[in-house]
């Protein structure tokens, strides 16, 4: 390379140097930042939240503390349990209804560019907008309550986004357990995986792990008590509403990716399976779905990292004071600047970032090993 | 008589979905063209007894200076963006020097962070410069929150200009910026289309940043007004309808015009080069 022999060399990085500063301020110090706040007392004392020069004490992981385990934080549990179910549900309708329109508008009806078209034209909207149309769709007693009328029908009952019945409960008491079993799982699966594709040493080292966290199931995990009571939180069916008004926004994001990884699969293979006397099924089922699954898991985290930072379309449908309906990501926000509590707010923040990030980076990782390699 | 019934199935599903799909636009349209006192919940799908236009008129008064706002706010960082972006992406993908690999993914992460943990930090950096409530502080965060895509996306797109080509001009005497605005910057039409249609968009479209760093309402951008229009008890529906087209129109229309490179941004967005 004859990097910087010469003075176009220095140039370049000249040029890049404002962005990379801006990146490294913007994005890294700030949640350098956020980070250090999470760990200090800043809004705990009324008087000093506002102030301009607040004093702050390091507290260390306390916030975090009460957040998981403390008495008055349990809108935060709910929020994430209600964040969890959210992405899982919203993440297979999307999923689902785009697989299966990309399947039929594959086959070339006639009018495909007007149906493209219709299903895309929501994701050029706000999140803002959506949400106040839907609001009104999902009004109690009007919008798609109403609906069955126009057939003829009796009206819906169902109370869109102000429910508040829970299905699916469980104990936060439980939540470790819970985790150390799912993690196990995973570590068990891998060591299978692992001992199936000859790698003993790694076989061995994961499935010891997975044993090693059932056994602090069955000794610790039981007796562990985070909470000194139960309590329960589960699927808010309030949310049925705002999921079905965001797989109606990105569902056609997922239509695009699926319908042009369909149209990548050469014509020759299809004719060829079923000159082998491949059923319709069969096809889909043994060759074009096992050719989709890099979009699925593509589209799985694209629409899982938007629907765990979601909070527009929350704040316009159902406001941001609807207990039933929030999110982490509208909490951190009435956390920090309704309730001026801001050193909990950046925990919140920080929180949400962890999460983020679990899914992000191996997939960022991965992705750019795969460009390099190319 | 099998492919007919497959055939028929399909059109079937295809009017449901579509049926999905428009049915919100349709009761938009219809309550945005009904008299407040014609709008109840019971007759929320039926047609007016009368058009009412007024509620656009109305609405276009109420949301003029926020459209301005945000017609403002997003041309000028969209442009900023752009133009960073298109000068970041040459660099990285035509004077890749050593360090570009591990700071490219670094820059790109700055895209996909929950932006809840920088907004404290942010909140006060906007207010310590002079900046806070104003739309310049906006447009600042925008600008360096989209330089992640806008990178991006024209590091990919010009990764397929020939090096051939830039080794060419070099011979020819041609510099760093020489190669820039007599080469690459020619051939970059059809990737600052795709980006400004995507920053357009989402800038346009946002809402967090903009309801925390903007305090006062007269520097309001239309999300933020439709959101606290919206959440009102007391209005009528037909006000936050026409809101609601009013503030979608900007970004249907480019969608509807230029759909194809609002779908190649998008793709762009899940990082594929």
């Amino acid at each position: 390379m004859r990097w910087l022999k010469n003075k176009d060399s220095l140039y370049s990085v000249l040029v890049l140097l404002p962005s990379v500063i801006l990146i490294a301020v913007f994005v890294y110090g700030f949640i350098g930042q956020t980070v250090y706040t999470s760990l200090t007392d800043w809004g705990k004392d009324p008087s000093q939240a506002l102030s301009a020069n607040p004093q702050i004490r390091f507290i260390g992981l306390e916030n975090y503390r009460e957040l998981f385990t403390g008495l008055v934080d349990s809108r935060f549990r709910q929020d994430l349990v209600n964040t969890i179910f959210f992405t899982l549900f919203f993440i297979l309708g999307c999923l689902a209804l785009g697989l299966g329109l990309a399947m039929i508008l594959d086959r070339g009806p006639a009018g495909e560019g007007f149906f493209r078209t219709v299903f895309l034209f929501p994701m050029s909207l706000s999140f803002i907008v959506t949400g106040t149309i839907w609001r009104w769709m999902l009004q109690p007693a009007g919008g798609v309550n109403q609906l069955p009328t126009v057939v003829g029908l009796p009206k819906g009952g169902f109370a869109w986004l102000t429910s508040r019945e829970q299905v699916w409960q469980f104990s936060w008491n439980d939540l470790p357990l819970y985790t150390a079993l799912v993690v196990s799982a995973v570590l068990m699966w891998i060591g299978l995986t692992a001992f199936r594709g000859g790698q003993r040493r790694r076989g061995w080292i994961a499935a010891g792990s997975a044993g090693l966290l059932l056994l602090w199931v069955l000794v610790i995990g039981d007796r562990l008590q985070l909470l000194p009571y139960d309590e329960p939180h589960g699927f808010n069916l309030a949310f049925i509403g705002i999921i079905l008004a965001a797989v109606w926004q990105m569902s056609g994001y997922t239509m695009a990716l699926y319908l042009a990884g369909l149209r990548g699969i050469p014509e020759e293979l299809r004719e060829a399976a079923r000159v082998d006397g491949a059923t319709e099924w069969q096809l889909y089922r043994h060759i074009i779905f096992p050719m989709l699954a890099p979009i699925t898991l593509s589209a799985m985290i694209i629409l899982g990292h938007i629907s765990l930072k979601i909070f527009d379309l929350i704040f316009a449908m159902a406001g941001a004071d609807n207990a039933p309906t929030d999110v982490p990501a509208l909490l951190m926000y009435l956390t920090t600047f309704r309730a001026n509590q801001i050193a909990k707010g950046a925990a919140i923040g920080t929180i949400l970032l962890i999460l983020v990030a679990l899914v992000i980076v191996p997939y960022l990782y991965s992705q750019l090993r795969s460009e390099v390699r190319r | 008589m099998n492919l007919t019934l497959g055939r028929i199935l399909q059109y079937v599903l295809l009017l449901i979905a579509t049926l999905f799909f428009l049915l919100p636009v349709y009761l938009v349209v219809v309550t945005a063209l009904k008299e407040p006192s014609a709008i109840t919940l019971q007759s929320t799908w039926q047609l007016p007894q009368r058009w009412y236009w007024e509620s656009f008129a109305q609405a276009w008064n109420a949301f003029l200076p926020k459209l301005q706002n945000s017609f403002f706010l997003t041309v000028i960082a969209t442009l900023l963006s752009a133009l960073l972006g298109s000068i970041n992406g040459y660099v990285l993908s035509k004077w890749k020097f050593p360090g570009a690999n591990v700071i490219f993914p670094l820059m790109l992460f700055g895209m996909f962070i929950p932006y809840q943990a920088v907004l404290i930090p942010l909140f006060q950096f906007v207010r310590e410069i002079g900046l806070g409530g104003s739309l310049w502080g906006l447009i600042l965060v925008h600008v360096v929150y989209g330089l992640p895509i806008t990178t991006l996306i024209f590091r990919n797109y010009y990764a397929e200009i020939p090096d051939e080509l830039i080794e060419a001009s070099r011979i020819d005497g041609a510099g760093f910026f020489g190669i820039y605005g007599k080469v690459v910057f020619p051939l970059s039409l059809p990737g600052f289309v795709v980006v400004i249609i995507w920053q357009f968009t989402q800038i346009w479209n946002e809402f967090l940043f903009a309801v925390t760093l903007v305090s006062s309402p007269a520097n309001q951008p239309i999300t933020v007004a439709l959101a606290q229009l919206a959440g009102g008890e007391a209005v009528k529906w037909n006000l936050p309808m026409a809101g609601a087209l009013l503030a979608a129109l900007p970004t249907l229309l480019v969608y509807i015009f230029l759909g194809r490179y609002f779908i190649r941004g998008l793709l762009a967005g899940s990082v594929k080069g």
